[in-house]
């Protein structure tokens, strides 16, 4: 399993506009690692700088002790795998070709059967085996969204990272893929990190849940029951809650009250 | 993690344990995967097919093209005269035009068309744009200008019979030059690339027509025909060696990146995180295509809609998938080549069309008609 450390690291799109503020976090257990935080603060740029898609400005993110600016993009691409928020292709291919894409860096010019079986595994998973020889454009959003995580999964990458794989499912699939990125998650003994706008989705179903505040700062780490208070929902939010304890799952629940005029609010 | 980990989870159904046990596990045979294989190798299969059309396609277009030409000669008599030479015993007096003219004529049709359609297909993939061609960069201005300082200031006096192509070549390259430059000081994004392809074009394009304005009557009639595009401008077989090594070492490299151009269409974050650095990819191919199209441009004059048009016609028939849609778009641009300048040296016999324009003629309405059929749907 690939250790991960991000180290003091600021990243910025120019110097007037710093994104992330000294950020510091160590994963060293597999898991479903969600994170959450408001719109703007940073999530996906921080999980943009662990794939090298983007440098930090300053401090280190390290796999296995190797600082990722030193490592070629295949290196990182080996250990690392990344499903983007949205991607439209401009000239789109098959389901299942655009799916083997995702075996770039496994097979050599031509498709193996070992790379077919990788994705009909993956399509059935989903449940999207069906789609296979439909054009990759012609699909719903939701559709979109589970080939773009099927890509992602037949990369067998040692961590994977998902900018928000469920933002177009429907309920069903939200709580599948979430589920099914948990099974995966203790079943590879891998690490798998989430971007997740829903509270209690994330309280179900993640191991760990790593809290973004403005300005782009780490505002809390730890389990769900640690993480999703009422202060820290306020605090970084603006929103006012109660926490109750759900029985079935013994995880916090969320009823989300007012929002806080005037109190963490996007700038 | 262990065996017990996951069956103790109580976030966990039974249903998506079973279904993630059976993804990680080796056995995935069922009627459903045999149904996939079948599917995808048929496909495979109908492109392979589409590329054998091609290959036989420009075969006997080839077969055809050698047989028209301004000067009459028999069908079967220009096969006897190509015999005959190949066997060291030229007797005709149609030789020089079978041999020397129609030959090479057809010979850079087939490998103007397959650089120009390479060209395009991988131009429209890297910068993600169905408008994107050889030209979008600025080629095509570059190498315009180039040939008009050429035939107008008399530059290529000092570089012998070849300087229009010489000068066309270089200036062709200025534009890729620049937005090679540009790039390190901002990024190699699709949209930062055919925005300064577009800035370069005007620049070029001001400095061309001040040009034109001082040129006298005979050297506008020339930059005109160049303009046009012609096949007729082939200065027979001293234009092929450089045309042939250049196309040739470009379709070869395109080949082998072709898996790549495939992982840069889905968009940079996804081609970065699978390993390949986007921007020095598009820069790379930005380089490839520049040489490419740079080198047969200065020997046949601008010639539009080849690497337009062609990949879109040949994605309706095999999809979008560049390890395949690279060679098909090679030997369909050939023959569509071909085929324009066949039809150019036929339809108003004895006189001839520049393979330029019956490409525009034949390249519009196919552009209109996709334009239309495509309407409503993403391109």
């Amino acid at each position: 399993m690939t250790d991960i450390v991000i180290k003091d690291v600021d990243f910025g799109y120019n110097e007037d506009h710093i994104v992330l503020h000294d950020i510091n976090l160590e994963i060293h257990e597999p898991g479903l690692y969600c994170i959450i935080g408001p719109n703007g603060v940073g999530k996906s740029t921080m999980v943009k700088c662990v794939s090298k898609i983007i440098t930090p400005l300053k401090g280190q993110v390290l796999l296995d002790g190797e600082d990722v600016a030193q490592m070629h993009h295949k290196d990182v691409a080996k250990k690392v795998g990344f499903v983007p928020a949205f991607s439209q292709d401009a000239f789109s291919m098959s389901v299942i070709n655009t799916i083997l894409v995702g075996r770039y860096n496994h097979q050599k010019w031509g498709s193996r059967k070992k790379d077919l079986e990788m994705v009909y595994k993956t399509m059935k998973l989903l449940h999207i085996e069906n789609l296979g020889m439909r054009n990759y454009n012609a699909l719903s959003a939701g559709q979109h969204q589970k080939v773009s995580i099927a890509r992602g999964l037949v990369q067998e990458p040692e961590v994977l990272i998902l900018d928000e794989p469920t933002a177009n499912l429907d309920v069903k699939y939200q709580v599948y893929v979430m589920e099914m990125l948990r099974a995966i998650a203790i079943e590879r003994g891998m690490i798998i990190m989430t971007i997740c706008h829903d509270l209690n989705i994330t309280s179900k179903y993640a191991h760990q849940v790593i809290m973004l505040a403005r300005p782009g700062k780490i505002h809390a780490v730890g389990t769900p029951e640690d993480v999703l208070t009422v202060d820290n929902i306020r605090e970084v939010y603006g929103i006012n809650c109660r926490v109750f304890n759900d029985e079935d799952t013994n995880k916090p629940y969320i009823v989300l009250g007012s929002a806080i005029m005037g109190m963490a609010e996007d700038y | 993690m262990s065996e017990n980990l996951i069956e103790q989870d109580k976030v966990l159904s039974e249903d998506v344990i079973k279904s993630v046990r059976e993804w990680n596990s080796d056995q995935s045979h069922d009627t459903g995967f045999e149904e996939t294989v079948k599917n995808f190798n048929t496909n495979l299969m109908w492109k392979m097919v589409f590329i054998v059309v091609c290959l036989v396609i420009i075969v006997a277009v080839t077969s055809i093209a050698i047989t028209v030409g301004a000067v009459d000669i028999e069908f079967l008599e220009v096969y006897s005269i190509i015999w005959d030479h190949i066997c060291g015993n030229v007797t005709s007096s149609y030789d020089y035009i079978v041999f020397d003219m129609r030959l090479p004529r057809v010979i850079a049709g087939i490998i103007g068309g397959a650089g120009l359609a390479i060209c395009g297909v991988i131009m429209q993939s890297v910068l993600k744009n169905p408008l994107a061609d050889p030209y979008t960069t600025g080629v095509s201005s570059g190498a315009s200008f180039g040939a008009t300082v050429a035939m107008t200031i008399g530059l290529a006096g000092f570089l012998g019979s070849n300087g229009t192509v010489i000068l066309a070549f270089v200036f062709s390259l200025v534009p890729t030059m620049v937005i090679a430059t540009m790039s390190r000081f901002s990024n190699a994004s699709p949209t930062t690339v055919i925005m300064a392809g577009i800035g370069i074009m005007y620049i070029f394009n001001a400095f061309t027509t001040v040009l034109m304005l001082w040129a006298d009557s005979s050297s506008l009639n020339l930059i005109f025909y160049w303009q046009t595009g012609s096949l007729a401008l082939i200065d027979g077989w001293t234009s092929i060696p450089v045309m042939f090594i250049v196309v040739a070492i470009g379709l070869v490299i395109s080949l082998l990146i072709s898996g790549k151009l495939n992982v840069l269409a889905t968009g940079d974050d996804s081609a970065k995180a699978l390993g390949i650095d986007a921007d020095k990819m598009r820069l790379f191919t930005l380089l490839l295509t520049g040489i490419v199209s740079a080198a047969v441009v200065s020997f046949t004059g601008l010639i539009g809609f080849v690497g337009l048009v062609t990949p879109h016609i040949v994605r309706m028939f095999i999809g979008a998938d560049n390890r395949y849609l690279v060679p098909a778009c090679a030997l369909f641009g050939a023959a569509l080549m071909l085929v324009a300048d066949v039809v150019g040296r036929v339809i108003i016999y004895p006189s001839a069309l520049p393979v330029g324009v019956v490409m525009s003629f034949l390249g519009g309405p196919i552009f209109l008609w996709m334009v239309l059929r495509r309407s409503g749907s993403a391109w």
